[in-house]
């Protein structure tokens, strides 16, 4: 029997140990704070596992009916207020030892991280629409899509919006994840201890091409990122708000790089800000129901007091719909 | 008016053509089997508008077999689409489709008509009543749920499923992204559904609370009951949540209002809100009467009464009042700040006590007892360490700031598997293999018993253990595929291969059904477990009235006492006196027939078609209110008759004729 749990147990391994678990592998302070808290959850839980599975094993192989136990009659047995009290106790105690590391480090989580307190932040607006991710570097004065460069070391603050559904933006080697939502905004302290690349993602399911929403963040030395943002600024094309509302139809697309940010536009976090949505190029198989006309729908002209928008209107209408 | 008929399936698809075929060939292989057997006055007398509860718990607990069937395929299919990286089998959508039908009809259509179906067979009988307090309501109940179920069932060949996940978020599941109607199904077909099992919940709380045989006081009743009832009010509490909620969904789906749109104001945080609200109690409402159907499982087989009765209740009083004020746990990472994130987290975390007490209650039961490995029995023993991993990583997602790294990851996925297959799905098959006989007067085979429990037991766990895993590596819920290099693919290979051992342990046990249904002995007795309460003290299968003479009750475990006083099978024949039944009604399912297609109208948006239909609801309430039949008697002699064929009367030995 040892043997065999043995022999299970070697298979196993492989399969686990074969593999990195990213949670176990923060690369950043406040994923390294989240896995702390995470570690001393595991021992307290270890502990319960054990218990109850000793105390299970024992109970189950040493009162188990046996044919010389025929007959035999179990006695009486209400309860004992001791061992109810006992078995009411430990456990608060338990949930008091996990619930102040807890509170302290969802407290943590909303400020930068020690020793960047004073920094000030290298701030990039996040921008999840269907199915991309749009990052904006007013500084820089730099758009990114599907990927994003930070420098290594600095703080960065990460403003978060969403263009379209409900989404989750979440880079668990470098900090755990938060949601992003239309017409509001959400904080993310991010720092980086050293260049890398670490893979990012939505979590929170969308649609069709939610399985495919990854980003790349990319760490680099202050120079290496200097260096790009230069580089950027000379060879990537200008961002237009005709580009820009194309880059929001729902599609796939690989990494682009722009000079310009179209927080000049629309910023998606204020709550005023327009809609941007396209009810009709979600349609997929199946019967189709009736769609409503909203508005304060960026396509709909009659609520807009911008000359220009409606010149930009009219001329491009039609191509909104070939994708 | 309306619908475009010639577009209203499905089609390309060979697995949908093939489901299709499929579900036409046995509607027809139904209707000409019961014409050619002649069975269609049996069908409509004896079931369609019965108002007995065991026929009622019955057609629910048939319905959720069914269920998880549908449920059990629908996880195959994803295990397969994922068993390797870049697969083709299913695309993104037909696999968001899936998941999200797997996941209501897991939870609404399998576990709910489960449970509920234990809960109208057994419920009446523990605490010595002849039916439940409404017995027409219920059979009302039955039928919407089920009407519910089916317009939910066909979603996946008419028109579309819904494909927004079975928390359904806003705006995802609004016009803007999802146009279809797929999601009309979900608003509409479960609000058909939710109205019946709220009417379930007010009618087991006038049950439980005035039906009980004398000397039953509340600290008297079996645990089960004690369950059901607590249930029942969490059920009252957060069902019409829920009501609302799906209204306004209809709302914004079919007549563009925008409560929980991106644009014009809408919010879809509230959604959110309201859905969790009632989610989160949802999954009490389906673990507190497993807790139960443990609790009675476990006494019987230590032959021990439940430890610690009392802090039984406080617990399951303290996790029904928890259950009320956890909803935010399922999106600490929508920010709404520390301090509300460190509250919830502390409520939530603070379940564990209540549920820890049960779990040490139950093996201090077992303690001292002699424990007896039948197949009930082995199902609630496998509970317990199944849901103990289930319990603390429940307490690792509690942990608000731990969330934010397994949030929606598949390391969720496993925990809410380990919570609920333990949970519900043990406990329905202990339940079941438990109460059987007492349901048809035969048992469930043993033998086939234990390799279904192990099959089952081995499969759940080699398909859910590596998800914590590949949870903890990354990978996400709800993704159709993932990449070669994201080296996830030897866990999902391993994690479907337990799918598949987990889907031989059901066919088992359909197998069982079907062989103990054709074969099993027919002459078990009433009490084939040497049991404790009240519903093994009548006959198996039950006669229609259930008691002769209501027994009176003089302390917990009645009738294990009563044994031992010698005092149960003796009936004097003067003390039998004639039974006031309630008459059967087609009206409940009629209501269901004309439900059915007023949702299936509103489905489609034929707004006319479906105010046409709702008049048939209206004349249906119409008809029930100038129903003036108040049921029949049973006579003495009946009565007599009856209790001759399985007991005997006046005095007589104990020992029991088939
Ligand atoms: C019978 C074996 C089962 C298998 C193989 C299975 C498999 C799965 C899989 C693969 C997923 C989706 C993972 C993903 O997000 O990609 C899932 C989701 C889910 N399952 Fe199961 N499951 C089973 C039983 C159950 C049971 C018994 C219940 C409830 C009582 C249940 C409730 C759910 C729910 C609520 C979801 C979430 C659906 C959503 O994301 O909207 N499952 N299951
Ligand atoms: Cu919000
Ligand atoms: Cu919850």
């Amino acid at each position: 029997m040892k043997r065999l749990f043995a022999l299970v147990i070697a298979g196993l391994l492989p399969l686990l140990g074969g593999c990195e678990m990213v949670v176990f592998q923060p690369q950043g302070p406040a994923a390294r704070s989240i896995t702390e808290l995470i570690n001393w959850s595991i021992w307290w839980m270890l502990l319960v596992v054990v218990v109850v599975f000793a105390l299970f094993a024992y109970i189950v192989w040493k009162y188990r009916d046996r044919p010389e136990r025929q007959g035999e009659e179990p006695p009486e047995e209400h309860g004992s207020t001791v061992l109810e009290i006992v078995w009411t106790v430990i456990p608060i105690l338990i949930v008091i030892a996990l619930t102040i590391p807890t509170v302290r480090t969802l407290y943590d989580l909303e400020k930068p991280p020690k020793g960047y307190e004073n920094e000030k932040p290298l701030v990039i607006h996040v921008t999840s629409a269907d199915w991309k991710w749009i990052f904006s570097y007013p500084e820089q004065n730099i758009e990114t899509v599907n990927y994003v460069n930070i420098p290594a070391n600095r703080l960065v603050l990460f403003k978060m919006t969403s263009a379209s559904t409900m989404q989750s933006f979440w880079v668990p080697a470098l900090a755990g994840q938060k949601y992003t939502m239309n017409k509001m905004e959400t904080e993310l302290y991010v720092v980086a201890d050293r260049p890398g690349s670490y893979e990012g993602r939505n979590t929170n399911f969308n649609g069709r091409g939610y399985a495919h929403m990854q980003f790349e963040v990319l760490a680099q030395t202050p120079q290496e990122f200097e260096k790009w943002v230069q580089e950027v600024k000379q060879t990537a094309p200008k961002l237009t708000k005709e580009k820009y509302e194309q880059l929001l139809l729902p599609t796939h697309l690989g990494r682009l790089t722009f000079v310009d940010t179209h927080l000049q536009w629309v910023n998606h976090a204020d709550p005023h800000s327009k809609t941007y949505t396209n009810p009709e190029l979600y349609r997929g198989h199946g019967y189709q129901g009736k769609i409503f006309i909203r508005e304060d729908n960026y396509k709909n002209s009659s609520t807009c007091n911008d000359e220009e928008q409606k010149a930009l209107e009219s001329d491009s209408g039609g191509e909104h719909h070939g994708h | 008016m309306g619908i475009k008929w010639n577009e209203i399936f499905v089609g390309g698809d060979p697995l949908l053509v093939g489901s299709q075929i499929a579900i036409v060939l046995t509607v027809v292989a139904i209707v000409v089997g019961l014409t050619y057997f002649k069975k269609w006055g049996w069908l409509w007398r004896e079931w369609l508008t019965t108002v007995d509860h065991k026929k009622i718990g019955i057609m629910y607990i048939l319905s959720g077999v069914l269920m998880f069937f549908r449920g059990g395929i629908d996880g195959l299919l994803m295990k397969a689409q994922t068993a390797r990286p870049e697969m083709n089998f299913l695309d993104a959508q037909h696999y968001n489709e899936i998941f999200t039908t797997h996941g209501v009809i897991m939870i609404l259509f399998m576990a709910m008509p489960f449970l509920i179906g234990l809960m109208n067979v057994v419920v009446p009988l523990q605490i010595g009543a002849r039916d439940v307090a409404f017995p027409q309501l219920n059979a009302l109940s039955f039928w919407l749920f089920f009407s519910g179920a089916m317009l939910f069932n066909i979603s996946f060949v008419v028109g579309g499923s819904p494909d927004a996940g079975w928390t359904s978020y806003f705006p995802l599941a609004g016009k803007e992204f999802s146009p279809g109607i797929g999601n009309n199904y979900y608003a509409i077909a479960l609000q058909i559904a939710g109205l019946g099992t709220l009417m379930t919940g007010i009618n087991f709380i006038v049950t439980i609370l005035k039906m009980r045989a004398p000397g039953m006081t509340l600290m008297k009743m079996p645990m089960f009951t004690w369950t059901t009832l607590i249930t029942s009010i969490i059920i009252v509490a957060a069902f019409p949540i829920f009501t609302v909620a799906l209204a306004l969904m209809t709302f914004d789906r079919l007549y563009g209002t925008h409560f929980f749109t991106l644009s014009s104001g809408g919010s879809d945080m509230l959604w959110a809100n309201l859905f969790w609200l009632w989610g989160h109690p949802e999954v009490y409402i389906v673990i507190l009467p497993a807790f139960g159907i443990f609790s009675e499982v476990i006494a019987t087989f230590s032959r021990k009464t439940l430890f610690g009765y009392t802090s039984m209740v406080v617990s399951i009083v303290g996790i029904a009042f928890l259950s009320m004020i956890v909803w935010v746990h399922h999106f600490y990472t929508m920010d709404a700040g520390p301090a509300v994130n460190s509250f919830f987290s502390i409520t939530t975390m603070l379940i564990a006590v209540p549920t820890g007490v049960k779990i040490f209650n139950w093996l201090f039961t077992m303690r001292k007892g002699r424990i007896q490995f039948t197949t009930a029995m082995l199902w609630a023993l496998a509970f317990v360490p199944n849901f103990v991993i289930g319990g603390v990583t429940g307490v690792m997602l509690a942990m608000a700031a731990a969330d934010y790294q397994y949030h929606n990851t598949l390391f969720l996925v496993a925990h809410f598997h380990y919570v609920l297959i333990p949970g519900v799905v043990f406990a329905v098959f202990a339940g079941l293999y438990y109460w059987w006989p007492k349901m048809f007067g035969f048992m469930l085979n043993e033998k086939l018993g234990k390799y279904h429990f192990w099959l089952f037991v081995i499969g759940f766990n080699v398909t859910f253990m590596p998800m914590f895993f590949l949870g903890l590596k990354g990978a996400v819920r709800r993704a159709y595929t993932y990449s070669a290099e994201s080296g996830f693919a030897p866990l999902f290979l391993v994690s479907a291969i337990g799918s598949i051992i987990l889907a031989i342990g059901f066919a088992v046990f359909c197998y069982n059904i079907y062989w103990s249904f054709r074969y099993a002995k027919r002459n078990v007795s009433h009490d084939p477990w040497d049991a404790r309460t009240l519903e093994w003290m009548t006959a198996s299968p039950v006669q229609f009235y259930n008691f002769a003479v209501v027994p009176e009750v003089k302390q917990l475990d009645a009738f294990w006492h009563m044994k031992k006083r010698g005092e149960t099978l003796t009936l004097k024949e003067s003390d039998i006196k004639k039974i006031h039944m309630p008459s059967n009604s087609g009206l409940p399912f009629y209501m269901a027939v004309v439900f059915g297609i007023t949702g299936f109208f509103l489905v489609f948006e034929a707004h006319i078609a479906a105010a046409v239909a709702a008049i048939g609801i209206v004349i249906g309430l119409v008809i029930r209110s100038f129903d003036y039949n108040d049921g029949y008697y049973v006579s003495v002699d009946e009565i007599k008759r009856t209790e001759r064929t399985w007991r005997n009367v006046e005095g007589g030995t104990e020992n029991h004729v088939g």
